[in-house]
């Protein structure tokens, strides 16, 4: 019975063909658009991660409460100690220190009076030292418009559109204003070894990068940073493992009455980031809920009109002297077979896509230049394990139900009913 | 019942809901049919013969009254029992021929063969039998849409004879052929009348087919109005 019903699905192209290109259409939109948003939403908290929360971050608990503050008079102690403590115990994550500092950039004409002045987001990361990481992982390199990284002490980074601003050029010198770590005026002249332009308004606002000893140095921070960020080394961000090392550090460091005292957080428990990774884990089940509702539908109705081309047939079928819960239970298994169909060759299609976003993405660099907020700029899909059947199973769910309804209306309908369809 | 009836209505009153009212269609049919019976329904058009054929067949069921086939109720036949009494004993050929226009003319009359889940080397020889009985054993690869209107009817009648049923009903067999493939498959169902004893039974208005029948039950206003047995002068 399996076999003749197969005949008639296969040589029948109007029972087929468009029930198959539906599913196939459901699905392939449900495997790529989960992969193309788990790929986004991972690329948002690998953003993340990179510039400003690590996968799991160690300020003083007072620093932390007034973070967009940069208050570095909160900032940790023995800073150098507390690493190599958390070398040891956390031998598979890295650990780096990084200083922002707001301030005024000052540009100099020749007989050193100001030229241009401007507002300076100052960051500080290990620049110099040999295999420092950090440059890599702000995209330091990537970014850079003219000249090289600083090679010694004493060079910054500024940004290129202040650069083009105030016209200042590789080789001049920059003065940065602020206030130490103590409260007293700080001021610091910088030779600009190269300009930078990251693609991202939020990040390109007056930003200075020098490295992190000048930084301490100049702002009186001996030994101290403003927050020491950690990575696993695999560079993933894993949920379970930052609890347990949070939580292992917490109770070991931290004080709740000493507002001085470290305090680890994790990537989740910062800028809402833990609603992101929500996101991304269960943007699968979001898609297949919304897939499963508006597919069966469709289907109902290619099931109905379907279903009413071949009243006749079902005529015969019953004057031949089959059931009409056997005729139903039929086109349920044909339901079955073009679902699955359908199913293979979305799911098929799905991930040739999401593979093909995943390894040479999509750059939407001009469309994301202006916009303010932290988001990837070449879109990447992910294709995870589950790709595999997200959209295959609710594939064939979506097409047995559709036409589970669509059946229904013969069901009811009387034999004799059925049966005058036959008559001209 | 007496042994060699094997349909008998009673008082079958048949009435359809139309609107408000009901609209009577059989109105008493008191009948009795014998085995190897080869019997026409006639009368005007909207007399009767499709609804009553449709209540032998098991499709319909009588508002008042009895129909027995085989014995049976009709009334009491649940959905499972009226598609096994078709599945096994009620073959049915129609005006259109109703083929499977997906299937070829083997699969169309192995079909009821498979409902009835006979094996496979008897199935085939049941197929071949009831093809060769009406003579397309070189067409069944083909599909219905290449065969011309005469093939079509014949491989109806071999779709409801594959089963070697009692009963087969007939509504208007003929009405879509022309007067030689008519006679090619009247010929073709009396012989198979006489020599398996099926029952056949025929709505039409076709003076063709009439002349084939021994037996003749005209139909007026859901009413026998006359019931002519015509055997012994063909004998
Ligand atoms: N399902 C139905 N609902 C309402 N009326 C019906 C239904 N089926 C049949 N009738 C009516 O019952 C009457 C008998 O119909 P039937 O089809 O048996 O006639 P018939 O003798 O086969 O006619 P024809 O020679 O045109 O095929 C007709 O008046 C028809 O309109
Ligand atoms: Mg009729």
């Amino acid at each position: 019975m399996i076999k003749f019903i197969l005949k008639g699905i296969l040589r029948d192209r109007s029972r087929s063909l468009l029930p198959v290109i539906v599913v196939a259409a459901g699905v392939f939109l449900t495997v790529f658009l989960s992969s193309y948003l788990s790929g986004v939403f991972s690329d948002m908290i690998d953003l993340s991660a990179r510039f400003t929360t690590g996968h799991v971050k160690i300020m003083t608990r007072a620093y932390a409460e007034n973070q967009e503050q940069m208050p570095n008079d909160l900032a940790l102690f023995n800073v150098s100690a507390l690493k190599s403590e958390l070398i040891s115990e956390y031998p598979d994550m890295e650990w780096v220190e990084r200083i922002h500092f707001g301030g005024l950039l000052d540009v100099p004409d020749e007989n050193g009076e100001t030229r241009g002045q401007g507002p300076a987001a100052g960051t500080a990361i290990d620049l110099l030292s040999s295999g420092s990481s950090e440059p890599e992982r702000m995209n330091v390199r990537k970014s850079l418009v003219k000249g090289s990284l600083p090679a010694n002490r004493g060079e910054a980074l500024i940004s290129d559109d202040f650069a083009e601003k105030f016209d200042v050029s590789v080789g001049n010198e920059i003065t940065l204003f602020g206030s130490t770590m103590n409260g007293s005026m700080m001021f610091k002249t910088f030779v600009v070894s190269g300009t930078l332009r990251f693609g991202n308004a939020f990040l390109d606002r007056g930003a200075v990068f020098i490295d992190i000893l000048d930084a301490q140095e100049a702002l009186d921070m001996n030994d101290a940073s403003g927050e020491i960020l950690g990575y696993f080394n695999d560079r993933e961000y894993n949920d379970l493992k930052a609890l347990s090392v949070k939580e292992k550090f917490n109770a070991k460091y931290s004080s709740i009455t000493d507002e001085f005292s470290p305090e680890m957080l994790r990537l989740v428990d910062q800028n809402d980031m833990g609603q992101y990774l929500m996101m991304s884990e269960n943007v699968g089940s979001i898609m297949i809920i919304i897939f499963v509702l508006a597919m069966s539908v469709v289907l109902w109705n290619t099931g109905l009109l379907g279903g009413l081309r071949r009243y006749s047939e079902y005529g015969i079928r019953l004057a031949l002297g089959e059931e009409k819960k056997h005729i139903y239970g039929t086109t349920i298994l044909e339901a079955v077979l073009i679902g699955i169909i359908g199913s293979l060759v979305g799911t098929a299609l799905g991930l040739g896509g999401a593979w093909y976003l995943q390894t040479y993405g999509l750059n939407l660099g001009s469309v994301t230049q202006n916009m303010g907020m932290m988001i990837p700029t070449v879109l990447r899909a992910k294709i995870s394990p589950a790709l595999f059947y997200i959209g295959f199973f609710p594939g064939v769910i979506a097409t047995v139900l559709g036409n589970a309804l669509a059946g229904l209306a013969i069901y009811k309908r009387k034999t004799s009913r059925l049966f005058k369809e036959l008559e001209v | 019942m007496e042994n060699s009836s094997i349909i008998k209505t009673e008082n079958l009153i048949k009435r359809f809901p139309v609107g408000k009212t009901d609209f009577t269609a059989l109105n008493g049919i008191n009948l009795t049919m014998g085995t190897g019976e080869f019997a026409g329904l006639v009368g005007p058009s909207g007399s009767g013969k499709t609804t009553l054929l449709n209540i032998i067949g098991s499709l319909d069921t009588p508002s008042e009254g009895t129909a027995y086939v085989l014995g049976k109720s009709i009334s009491l036949l649940t959905h499972a029992q009226s598609a096994k009494l078709r599945n096994h004993h009620i073959g049915f050929i129609f005006q259109t021929y109703n083929l499977l226009p997906v299937y070829t003319v083997y699969e169309n009359v192995e079909f009821a063969l498979l409902l009835q889940k006979m094996t496979g080397a008897d199935r085939k020889k049941a197929v071949m039998d009831a093809l060769e009985w009406v003579g397309l054993t070189d067409k069944i690869y083909s599909k219905p849409s290449m065969l011309s209107g005469g093939e079509c009817q014949r491989v109806a009648i071999a779709r409801s004879m594959v089963k070697r049923p009692e009963i087969v009903l007939a509504d208007e067999p003929t009405a879509n052929l022309d007067s030689k493939n008519s006679h090619h498959i009247l010929q073709t169902m009396k012989v198979l009348n006489r020599e398996l004893k099926t029952t056949f039974i025929f709505a039409t208005h076709d003076e063709k087919v009439m002349k084939y029948l021994d037996r003749i039950i005209s139909l007026d206003d859901g009413k026998v109005v006359k019931d002519e047995i015509l055997t012994a002068e063909k004998y």
